[in-house]
């Protein structure tokens, strides 16, 4: 098959000598530095860090469910395991993942300016992240908590005996990372554009980037109150969430909802922003319906707001409220299949090749496709009684997260590596691996629906007999998953020395960083530039080629 | 114009003497920095508003609930204690307005003595804060297991005098519930109000070293809108835990 | 709903069969599976759709086949087909959901209540002929059934996936739900909000019987005592009747048949007299207070467990005169955990429904 890798003749080429990562030496030139792209890398190492634990503790989540029986471990680690799985691969790994490391690195290059509006902030908040783990960490060692990542009172303020405390206060701490995080971007984008770089010039990176900003920045800080008074609850037994003192367990709900909805559009939406760059630049197509899909973004992070309730349909919430939340979860489910509609439609007429990063982005607009629509069949309420706190909901928002986001993240990692790193990954391994993920991904995932169905109970040690073949089914998918998951590690660490040279613009795409060196320079641009090209605009890059080819010499 | 470069090819420049020092080089001037500064401060002060927004939201519903529990609860305060501390907040804020207005027009003096004026008031709404505290610690109106209700069943003469009705004893119960409120919103307020002293004591001890004249105000500026913020917060505080149903 | 009702029958056998759903034990079960048909039959029509395109357009327009890529805008009717369609569906899915869920969380008036208290971690039901059960639920065929649930200590959730019916028991609140079981056989009962250790152990089993052998069940497993005769003895010996003797002087209202009347409350509000104002009236009494009396009943929280308020609501619930009230006040051998001394007592107290 043919493909669009365009590399300077590697007998020749170099690493450009003065880069972003060669301009300091020493440690502390890493950790104390105000580079964006030197903070997203460091993000980069961290995240791919706490990546690796989560999935770890999903390894035994699943060796555990081979046995209907509990007994690889105690039902009190079990339920430690996956809560311990569920905060890391939440807060540690899926909020932080595309913004902090990819978004981190673009959207300066990608609005035309030499860094983010705040430096300082931005590596503060990577040691608030980084600060929120080794307590998450420390929380795990020093026994773990059992609450679940949801912390349902009255179970985590009165009645668990495990460290709540510890993991309510490094959320508390690792919300301010992404609160820090999401105000950069805000500012940024509004602020330091380059010259021409109108709003609907700007790729739709920034875009999806912008939306999860707005979410940042508003929902976060309400899970921050909510941890607050969780902790002063459990400590010093204020009773603001206890029925025995007059207070009222579901206002917990409420709270804690209003943010961790939202959290899921803050984890997709900059996913979904990878995915449009990269069906853009592998179709060599401009983005169909370039408006529909920003204003989308924008939609969802609006909407988003307004249904955190949909998590609550049994607990009792007045019938008039349900009918009200169920609608409006219909409503924010729109926009999300207008963007795949759009995806779709821009390889129409494309000219399209298959690389890794493409091959990701295929997987997305599947996976995501199912894990949405099965939203739809719990947001529909009637439907939500009997699939809700079952496999169902499990498999869901793992279609959407892992097939979706984690799928996502892993197409711009490929996408971008040349860019941060000089460097090409070896591209038939990456084919491999993105297939193997692919595969034991639906083969983890799939049978979840059908076990949720049947009524499987999340959240348990030990299930029914007659649910054991689809669990073990499921077990056997997430060998292969893993798998999938630890190849890229390897060659992606060997690309870095052996690896071909990339020069500026490999994969032939527009887009400011693609007109800059690879690695770029710490100043990124040697002179601000002035945006006169439109975005997605192959004919201006046709365009540059020709008068690079004519003006040689 | 056919030919149409997105980078143009100029040498970078070395020299720092066509722009002040401490504008940053990510920055195209200084007016882009200062406005993209107060930008990042008022939106910061958005998510400080979601911040207090849940505790707000879990006072309203409660007191909808418990509407009796939160009268007496909150007949517990001191009226004298809480007018005079918003008395202070709100001369602070205006030394802190006149500090900036020094710092806008370079009055060294004018700026030394309006953040000093502001530092005495903030810490004074602290003292009174202590105060507050230790009296609901010394009547056992602390939430937790030391929390004693038997009062609101039976007030005292005095209490009574003042309008204070007895309530039942489920009703009592409930004040725990007020005075959870109240000690978690209070003191997040108290908790920001602390860090903004922390800020202003590093800014006085530069601007009497005769900092902020050259016309790099903007953490003057920028400090000053955070300390209106907590300013205002203190002024939905004060009449929602103070004031409830003093009419008579 | 289109489908011929052979054809239906066969399906819904099959996906049993093939494991794909549970049983359809209950009367409701059958409506939820259609609109989960639908939607699946939906989504398998997105996807092969989304899958189509992609793959279609990926083929025809490779690299090798399409070298130069045509730039499109894009369609404003695309967009408004991909955005109409789709809501329209997603809406269709709303009001039929919206409907089940409404017909699933609104008991009908002649529904027989079963109480369930959920507590780390078993499950108890208590049938209002006195029957107890632990992680287990007997209830018969024909008749609509309400649970009324409530959470001793943390959230859990009652679910008998094969009735397709879910609902949290909640500290502090009572919640229901109801459904009408159509097959004898056996069907799991899970707990599905975490609750702590055991919570894969808070597994149950729902036992459908035919209406005879209900009728032999329920004799068989009684224990003599049915709720509202514990409630009576709890009424007594908690003092109530003290206050709540319906004599016209007394300082507290007459009960009998309170419950399902609407009472005008010292707020000026008018509420409606069900088990959850009767629990919420015995631990916060000063808010619930009936017009005309004085706020002086103390409260019991923290007196009385779960069971014990759920006895004193059955007991309420079928007061219609103050006769036995007043037979208790003049008994003096009425303690607790001593057998009644005075009169033998009848299979039901008054008003009381027999088993």
């Amino acid at each position: 098959m043919s493909t669009i890798v365009s590399l300077p003749d590697q007998a020749t080429a170099q690493i450009p000598k003065r880069n972003y990562i060669t301009n300091e030496n020493g440690l502390m030139s890493w950790l104390l530095t105000g580079d964006h792209k030197r903070i997203a890398m460091l993000y980069l190492i961290s995240i791919t860090l706490f990546f690796f634990i989560g999935g770890a503790l999903a390894g035994l989540i699943r060796m555990e469910l081979l046995t209907p029986q509990s007994d690889l471990m105690s039902t009190d680690t079990y339920n430690k395991v996956f809560t311990m799985h569920g905060v890391i691969m939440i807060f540690l790994f899926l909020v932080p993942s595309v913004p902090a490391t990819l978004g981190n690195f673009l959207i300066p290059i990608m609005v035309g300016a030499k860094d983010l509006a705040f430096p300082k902030i931005n590596l503060l908040s990577w040691y608030l992240y980084v600060a929120g783990g080794i307590m998450t960490l420390a929380a795990m060692i020093t026994g773990g908590v059992d609450t679940g990542w949801t912390f349902t009172t009255p179970m985590s303020t009165h009645f668990s005996n495990t460290n709540v405390v510890t993991t309510g206060l490094a959320i508390f701490v690792a919300g301010f990372s992404s609160i820090f995080t999401g105000l950069n971007f805000i500012v940024t984008i509004h602020r330091m554009r380059a010259p021409g770089m109108t709003w609907f010039k700007l790729p739709l990176f920034c875009w999806s980037h912008y939306a999860a900003s707005i979410l940042m920045v508003l929902g976060t800080p309400v899970l921050a109150i909510t941890l607050v008074l969780v902790v002063l609850e459990r400590t010093i037994g204020i009773g603001v969430f206890d029925p025995t003192k007059g207070g009222d367990p579901i206002l917990f709900q409420h709270l804690f909802w209003f943010y961790s909805h939202p959290a899921v559009y803050i984890m997709i939406l900059p996913g979904m922003g990878v995915i449009s760059e990269v069906i853009s630049t592998f179709s060599r197509k401009r983005v169909f319906g370039y408006t529909a899909v920003a204003f989308s973004s924008v939609a969802i992070a609006v909407f988003g707001f307004f249904v955190w309730a949909h998590h609550m349909f049994i607990m009792g919430v007045s019938n008039y409220a349900v009918l009200v939340f169920s609608l409006l979860t219909m409503l924010v489910a729109v926009p999300s299949a207008i963007k795949i509609f759009n995806w779709a439609f821009t390889l129409y007429k494309g000219s399209i090749t298959f690389e890794t990063p493409m091959l990701y982005a295929f997987g997305f607009m599947g996976l995501f496709t199912i894990g949405g629509l099965t939203g739809v069949f719990l947001g529909s309420s009637g439907t939500d009684i009997h699939l809700t706190e079952t496999y169902f909901i499990v498999a869901h928002f793992h279609f959407v997260m892992v097939g979706g986001m984690l799928m996502a993240f892993l197409s711009g990692v490929h996408f971008w590596w040349p860019k941060m790193t000089g460097r090409m990954y070896p591209e038939k391994i990456s084919q491999l691996a993105a297939v193997v993920t692919f595969i034991g991904f639906n083969f983890t995932f799939f049978p979840q629906f059908l076990v949720g169905m049947l009524g499987m109970p999340r959240r348990y040690a030990a299930y029914p007999q007659e649910f054991q073949v689809l669990n073990v089914f499921s077990t056997a998918g997430a060998t292969i998953l893993g798998v999938g998951y630890l190849l890229p590690i390897i060659y992606l660490l060997w690309s870095l020395k052996y690896g071909e040279i990339a020069g500026n613009n490999p994969w032939q795409a527009t887009g400011l960083e693609w007109q800059i060196q690879s690695p770029p320079l710490t100043e990124n641009f040697t002179t601000i530039p002035i945006v006169t090209q439109d975005v997605y605009d192959y004919e201006w890059l046709d365009r540059q080629k020709e008068h690079e080819v004519t003006h040689v010499g | 114009m056919s030919d149409s470069h997105a980078i143009a090819a100029e040498a970078g420049h070395d020299n720092h003497a066509d722009h002040p020092p401490y504008l940053r080089h990510h920055f195209v001037s200084m007016e882009q920095q200062d406005e993209t500064v107060s930008f990042g401060m008022w939106l910061f002060l958005l998510t400080e508003i979601m911040f207090f927004g849940g505790l707000f939201t879990a006072y309203l519903i409660y007191r909808n609930w418990y509407f009796p529990a939160f009268v007496a609860g909150s007949h517990q305060l001191d009226i004298f204690w809480g007018s005079l501390n918003t008395l202070l907040l709100i001369c602070s804020s205006f030394t802190m307005a006149m500090g900036v207005w020094s710092a806008e027009t370079k009055r060294h003096k004018g700026l030394v003595w309006s953040l000093i004026g502001t530092l005495i008031l903030g810490i004074g709404f602290l003292g009174i804060k202590t105060i507050e505290y230790t009296e609901k610690y010394e009547k056992h109106h602390i939430p937790g297991h030391t929390f004693d209700w038997k009062g609101f069943v039976n007030p005292t003469p005095e209490e009574i005098a003042k309008g204070d009705k007895p309530l039942a004893p489920d009703m009592a119960q409930k004040t725990e519930v007020y005075f959870s409120l109240y000690f978690a919103m209070t003191g997040m307020h108290a908790l920001h109000m602390i860090i903004g002293i922390a800020l202003l004591l590093g800014m006085l001890v530069k601007a009497m070293r005769g900092g902020y004249m050259d016309g790099h105000i903007a953490f003057v500026e920028n400090f000053g809108l955070y300390w209106h913020f907590v300013d205002i917060v203190w002024i939905f505080l004060f009449p929602l835990l103070y004031l409830i149903s003093r009419h008579q | 709903m289109g489908l011929s009702p052979v054809i239906w029958q066969f399906l819904v056998k099959w996906m049993v069969n093939f494991a794909i759903i549970p049983p359809e034990a209950s009367k409701i079960a059958p409506q939820v599976d259609a609109l989960l048909v639908f939607m699946t039959l939906v989504s398998l029509v997105g996807l092969v759709l989304v899958g189509l395109l992609v793959t279609a357009f990926s083929i025809m327009y490779r690299r090798d086949k399409n070298p130069v890529a045509t730039q499109i805008e894009g369609s404003t009717l695309l967009e408004a087909t991909w955005t109409i369609i789709p809501l329209g569906l997603f809406l269709v899915m709303f009001v039929w959901g919206s409907v089940l869920y409404f017909r699933i969380y609104t008991p009908p008036p002649n529904a027989m209540n079963i109480y369930v208290v959920g507590k780390q971690w078993m499950w108890k039901a208590e049938h209002p002929g006195g029957q107890h059960e632990i992680n287990s639920l007997h209830v018969p065929t024909g008749r609509p059934i309400q649970i009324t649930l409530i959470s001793q200590d943390v959230f859990h959730s009652f679910s008998i996936p094969a009735f397709r019916v879910k609902r949290e028991a909640i500290p502090g609140r009572y919640t229901t739900v109801w459904f009408e079981a159509t097959t004898p056989g056996a069907y799991h009962l899970f707990c599905t909000q975490y609750c702590g250790t055991q919570h894969s152990g808070m597994v149950g089993e729902v036992d459908v019987l035919t209406p005879e052998d209900y009728k032999k069940w329920l004799a068989g497993s009684t224990s003599g005592v049915s709720l509202a005769q514990n409630g009576e003895r709890l009424f007594a010996s908690l003092s109530c009747n003290a206050c709540h003797n319906g004599q016209p002087d007394s300082r507290g209202p007459s009960l009998a048949d309170v419950y399902g009347s609407k009472l005008m409350l010292t707020t000026g509000q008018p509420i409606l007299v069900d088990e959850a104002y009767l629990r919420q009236a015995i631990l916060n009494p000063s808010q619930h207070i009936t017009q005309g009396y004085a706020p002086i009943m103390p409260t019991y929280q923290g007196q009385i467990s779960e069971e014990g308020l759920i006895s004193l609501v059955e007991y309420i619930k079928n007061l219609s005169s103050n006769y036995r009230v007043q037979q208790t006040l003049n008994t003096t051998g009425l303690l607790p955990e001593q057998p009644d001394k005075t009169s033998s007592r009848p299979a039901g107290a008054q008003g009381v429904t027999k088993p």
